[in-house]
């Protein structure tokens, strides 16, 4: 879900001509973050000598030579599939009709998979390097995933406010500056149903998970009351709008914070005081998955400290494992609050939960009513 | 009566063609409108969701932006296609490649790139404040949406119109002339009846992608503006709810019928006083 659809950069820079864009996202060798990573790797397997896997993850949501890499390790074949939006991916996997081993939903997703019995539950002992895996993520993890019985963490971030300090004049800690009438025609909101009304609830002190409609009420009261300083409503063109200084204020995900700062230094990340969501995307075992022994071994090579980074070098979405974490030599990457905040922040940050079809059809329908006032 | 016998053979590639991507969807989407998502008994509530204030709203809103980009269309290509007929030199196919080579492009790509001319820092206000002129503040406004209609579906417009008016024998023309009708009399008496069927399709072909878009108002409108695309879009996206989405649906095929019955109607009914 929170994934720069870099592919589509790709095209428009192809479609403008934009040459520097282009060497920015295409061809170039070098990670995103600006760091080199080598996976050992130990045996040198012919892919499809041990069996296959088919693999469902987010478009553009591993590093380079990763699957490449696994195939020689283990010598099972990677079938790999990528989807855009956990929404397209949902109906794949609960029509049965394709047996995927091992895909990568987001939170509320893993939720709602849990509560169909689409997937099954994982046997932490088959794989070995789980103890990678930060357990302050697991415990985010629990909100959605009782017990982590279900979901292995692959990539984690924040959501939170991106402002150019060369057009705004103070600091801004709060949500509220996204209703602030100073900056009318200046904000960027977030076209994502469930982050707009995160926001909207947050402000108002109530619960980001809420299915109360009085509240829901008050908070698409607040969301149209901001529509006409809103100049647009985007999720990917954040990214590109707030680099090229179109918009003062946008709603960004943590994981684009630390491209745009380094594209345009004038732009700073901050997670609101209000709270926020945080927001991850993990591993799991669909019910149906034939071929559920590779799909532990793929999941353990993903978990790997050298796979996990070269992974976090293309992404740049923040890593839940530590062991990766230690392996950055960027030490500004490294320490960065944006790529890793602490527990001041992440204590006011909560996940998504799964709402029922009821509440998600209550939750549109408001949310076309700002959108058609 | 050989070639009889063959002609089912010839059709089969596009019975084939019809009945699984046109039929077969088509009878998806009566069975999902028609059918509650509860539990699958016959109902017409997700036919009544248009009676929303909202979703009302979004459709009344579309008709409006796309009757406007057919409007502008229509002016744009009539025009042009009778300049081609006049003009009879060599190179209006060359020239009516030219109009219709952005095609060769997505359209998906030609509407982000319109959203690159029409920001507010874009390469349209750049121009204008290179000159010292006010910005234009056009992006996120309805006023974006139809330019990106009208670049976007003008091709669908000039070609059927052309074609129609390229193939107007030059002689009846002529006799339009010789018998003392002028120019303006002979394009109205003469060229418009018989160019009808074209700008017919032309209005038919514009005007329903762009009821139904919802990428438009999506990049260009800074998903400001809710088309009745949108909300479609909405139901099956987000709510996984293909009966809501599939009524919805259905209400703008009827809103399709009617406007091709009436275009149709005038269509006869200018047939029947052109031939008198």
């Amino acid at each position: 879900m929170k994934k720069f659809n870099r592919s589509l950069a790709f095209s428009m820079a192809v479609c403008l001509g934009a040459s520097t864009v282009l060497t920015g996202c295409g061809t170039s060798v070098e990670d995103n973050t600006g760091e080199e990573v080598e996976i050992t790797v130990s045996n040198e397997l012919k892919a499809g000598e041990n069996g296959e896997v088919y693999v469902f993850n987010w478009g553009e949501y591993i590093g380079d030579g990763v699957i490449e890499a696994f195939e020689k390790e283990t010598g099972i074949k990677v079938n790999y599939m990528e989807f855009t939006e956990n929404e397209d991916m949902y109906p794949l996997l609960a029509s049965g009709a394709n047996n995927y081993d091992v895909v990568c939903p987001s939170d509320y997703m893993v939720d709602k998979l849990i509560k169909e019995n689409l997937i099954q539950p994982i046997d932490k002992s088959k794989i070995t390097n789980y103890g990678n895996i930060d357990p302050e993520y697991l415990k985010s993890a629990e909100l959605f995933d009782p017990g982590n019985q279900y979901c292995v963490p692959y990539c984690w971030g924040t959501v939170g406010i991106l402002y150019n300090t060369s057009m705004v004049d103070e600091e801004i800690t709060s949500w509220n500056a996204l209703f602030d009438e100073k900056y009318s025609g200046q904000i960027l909101m977030m076209n994502s149903l469930r982050d707009a009304y995160m926001i909207a609830l947050n402000l108002l002190g109530y619960d980001l998970n809420t299915s109360n409609e009085a509240e829901l009420d008050a908070a698409t009261d607040l969301l149209k009351k901001q529509k006409p300083l809103v100049q647009a409503y985007v999720v990917d063109e954040v990214r590109d709008k707030m680099i090229g200084g179109e918009a003062a204020i946008g709603v960004i995900y943590s994981g684009e914070a630390i491209y745009t700062a380094r594209e345009n230094p004038d732009l700073k990340y901050v997670v609101p005081d209000e709270g926020s969501n945080v927001w991850i995307d993990g591993w799991v075992i669909p019910t149906n998955s034939k071929n559920t022994e590779n799909a532990y071994k793929w999941i353990d090579f993903m978990c790997r400290a050298d796979v996990a980074l070269a992974n976090f070098n293309y992404i740049t979405y923040s890593t839940p494992n530590k062991a990766a974490r230690e392996l950055i030599t960027d030490e500004d990457i490294k320490n960065s609050t944006v790529a890793f905040p602490g527990e001041d922040i992440l204590s006011r940050c909560k996940a998504y939960n799964y709402l029922t079809p009821e509440v998600e059809e209550m939750y549109m329908e408001k949310w076309n009513s700002v959108k058609s006032n | 009566m050989k070639n009889r016998n063959k002609m089912p053979l010839l059709a089969a590639p596009y019975g084939v063609w019809s009945v699984a991507f046109i039929v077969i969807p088509l009878i998806m989407i009566l069975y999902y409108g028609f059918t509650s998502k509860a539990d699958g008994s016959f109902t017409f509530e997700n036919i009544a969701l248009i009676a929303k204030s909202d979703n009302l709203k979004a459709l009344g809103l579309s008709v409006v932006l796309s009757l406007i980009s057919t409007v502008i269309c229509l002016l744009i290509a009539y025009p042009l296609a009778l300049i081609l007929k006049a003009l009879k030199f060599k190179g209006s196919s060359f020239l009516i490649m030219i109009i219709i080579l952005p095609m060769w492009m997505n359209s998906l790509l030609r509407t982000i790139a319109w959203q690159n001319i029409l920001e507010n820092t874009g390469i349209l206000n750049n121009i204008l404040t290179f000159f010292g002129l006010p910005k234009a503040h056009i992006i996120n406004t309805n006023k974006a949406i139809i330019i990106g209609m009208v670049y976007d579906f003008l091709p669908f417009m000039i070609l059927p119109i052309n074609n129609v008016i390229q193939k107007i024998d030059d002689d009846v023309i002529n006799a339009a002339r010789d018998l003392g009708a002028n120019y303006f009399q002979t394009i109205i008496r003469v060229i418009l009846p018989l160019s009808l069927p074209g700008v017919i399709s032309g209005i038919t072909m514009v005007f329903v992608p762009a009821l139904t878009t919802f990428v438009i108002s999506t990049i260009l409108g800074g998903s400001k503006i809710l088309l009745i695309g949108n909300v479609i879009e909405q139901y099956f996206q987000y709510i996984y709810n293909w009966n809501a989405g599939s009524g919805l649906s259905l209400v703008l095929m009827v809103f399709i019928f009617i406007s091709m019955a009436l275009v149709n109607k005038y269509d006869k009914e200018d047939e029947v006083s052109a031939a008198f």
